[in-house]
């Protein structure tokens, strides 16, 4: 099969790689650009560990065809830290002991982000909401709507 | 026709490990020339939080921060042996193996240092920050880097140690059936609140208290986050998961997590965690395993409550709509 090429910017830097059609952004990320932050949790978009930000929008990337993505900005947990310093949300996962085996963490941190941009003083029920299509099987959930709540405060803390 | 609400209670005994053959686990202790130390384990950390216990164990009974450890759990093949990280067994049986191998490295480690600073090594102790202090002397001390370089490349000495720790087989005596399966327990209680709609067969858990007997806490976060997620688990036991919900019939069983359902964040109960210390007999540093016990006290403690609130008794796990409404059926028959 013909390859396709594809090109987007990864975490700020543009990425142009030839991929077979049919080819899942996830497996392109972690397989062809060596960005494994995403994690293959079901692979048929069940258990949003997989989830990735696309132009803004938390988008499954099992579910998405990497040749659709030509041109977008992508956004992956391992873009979060600045200069060795922790995103809000990832020093708020590890200061409410958020993660335990840690596979669903990239998701989980993703879709709190992109609940968190577009709702900067999230509720609780709003907290539930957005991460209600990500799967956890070791916290049981409660550590994790603590950190969100917590990267919430602290956000609006630099803000004020 | 009603929502109906029920409290019930529970309690458990949870023992640490396994009879079986025998049940021992092996560690390694090395250190690096700069005077880091490497735990080595086939024991595997599967997320609980294993290697940072073990660091902490072998950091405790070296002498040195926790920063300086380093436990590699990378191969079953080459590592010394392990049982495996099962039935609580991990932070008991490979801690007490850390401690050992730990002993004999910091004894060797001692030994060079004494041998720097003319001194006898019973007189020498550790700071907690990489230093060896000779007893009531401070000031004459020596640096666990200088002492490493030091066996390393003058002294010739390894800075290592050997740990083991076995609970033997018990065997049953032929007249009682009596046994000691395991040397150390665990406890826990819970009560559980439920509301059960008589129409529908529906289990709401409106809260759970746990009250959880774990030994001595060796990181208390990290046994929180367990226990917490942990009782999150038994109400899923109690009310959502299996893979054969008809069993021995197969069908309807769950084959990916749209169909085994466990609760998600919006489902979650209102949960009250306390932890009891009582530092065990025979637990590295007191501990206990708390690993598996506690996602257990819940799943009776729901049954009660909801033998409690509508008056069936459901014995078969999960307790569902459907075995709820069959049992009330059969009641009002």
């Amino acid at each position: 099969m013909a390859k396709v090429p594809v090109q987007f910017t990864l975490n700020g830097s543009e990425k142009a790689e030839f991929v077979d059609g049919g080819t899942t952004l996830l497996n392109a990320l972690r397989d062809k650009i060596g960005d494994t932050s995403p994690k293959g949790g079901c692979h048929q978009g069940t258990c949003g560990a997989c989830s990735v930000i696309v132009d803004g929008e938390l988008r499954l990337s099992c579910l998405t065809l990497a040749e659709t993505c030509n041109g977008a900005t992508i956004t992956t947990t391992s873009g979060l830290a600045e200069g060795g310093v922790l995103h809000p949300l990832q020093r708020a996962f590890l200061d409410t002991f958020a993660s335990q085996c840690g596979f669903c963490t990239p998701g989980m941190i993703m879709a709190a982000k992109v609940l968190l941009d577009h709702t900067p003083n999230p509720s609780r029920d709003e907290v539930v909401e957005a991460l209600s299509g990500n799967i956890c099987r070791c916290t049981g959930y409660e550590p994790i709507i603590q950190a969100v709540l917590t990267a919430a405060r602290a956000n609006s803390q630099n803000a004020a | 026709m009603a929502i109906r609400r029920g409290r019930g209670v529970a309690a458990i005994n949870y023992p640490t490990g396994m009879n079986l053959g025998g049940d021992p686990t092996q560690a390694l202790v090395h250190s690096t020339p700069t005077g880091n130390f490497m735990v080595t384990l086939s024991s595997v950390d599967l997320g609980q939080g294993m290697k940072q216990i073990m660091a902490q164990i072998c950091a405790e009974t070296i002498g040195v921060p926790t920063d300086r450890v380093v436990v590699d759990t990378a191969d079953t093949d080459t590592g010394p042996h392990c049982m495996g990280t099962f039935a609580s067994r991990g932070t008991h049986r490979a801690g007490n193996a850390v401690i050992q191998a730990a002993k004999e490295a910091r004894q060797v480690m001692l030994e060079v240092a004494a041998e720097e600073l003319e001194v006898n090594a019973s007189d020498l102790e550790t700071d907690g920050q990489g230093n060896i202090l000779v007893k009531g002397a401070p000031q004459k001390s020596i640096s666990i880097f200088d002492v490493a370089l030091s066996a390393h490349f003058k002294r010739g000495r390894s800075i290592s140690g050997r740990g083991m720790f076995l609970i033997p087989r018990s065997y049953p005596e032929k007249e009682t059936g009596a046994m000691k399966p395991s040397t150390c327990y665990a406890h826990a209680c819970t009560v559980a609140e439920v509301e059960v709609d008589d129409e529908t067969g529906e289990v709401t858990v409106l809260t759970v208290k746990n009250v959880f007997e774990i030994g001595r806490a060796l990181n208390p976060k990290m046994v929180e986050q367990q226990l917490v997620g942990g009782s999150w688990m038994g109400i899923s036991h109690a009310l959502y998961e299996t893979t054969e919900p008809y069993y021995p019939n197969r069908d309807h069983g769950g084959t990916d997590f749209n169909q085994y359902l466990m609760p998600g964040p919006g489902d979650l109960a209102e949960t009250e965690i306390i932890v009891l210390e009582r530092p065990s007999g025979d637990g590295p540093y007191g501990a206990k395993g708390p690993g598996e016990m506690c996602a257990n006290p819940q799943i009776p403690a729901v049954a009660n409550a909801v033998f409690d609130a509508v008056g069936v008794r459901i014995d078969t796990l999960p307790i569902t709509p459907e075995r709820i409404l069959r049992a009330l059926k059969a009641q009002a028959n």
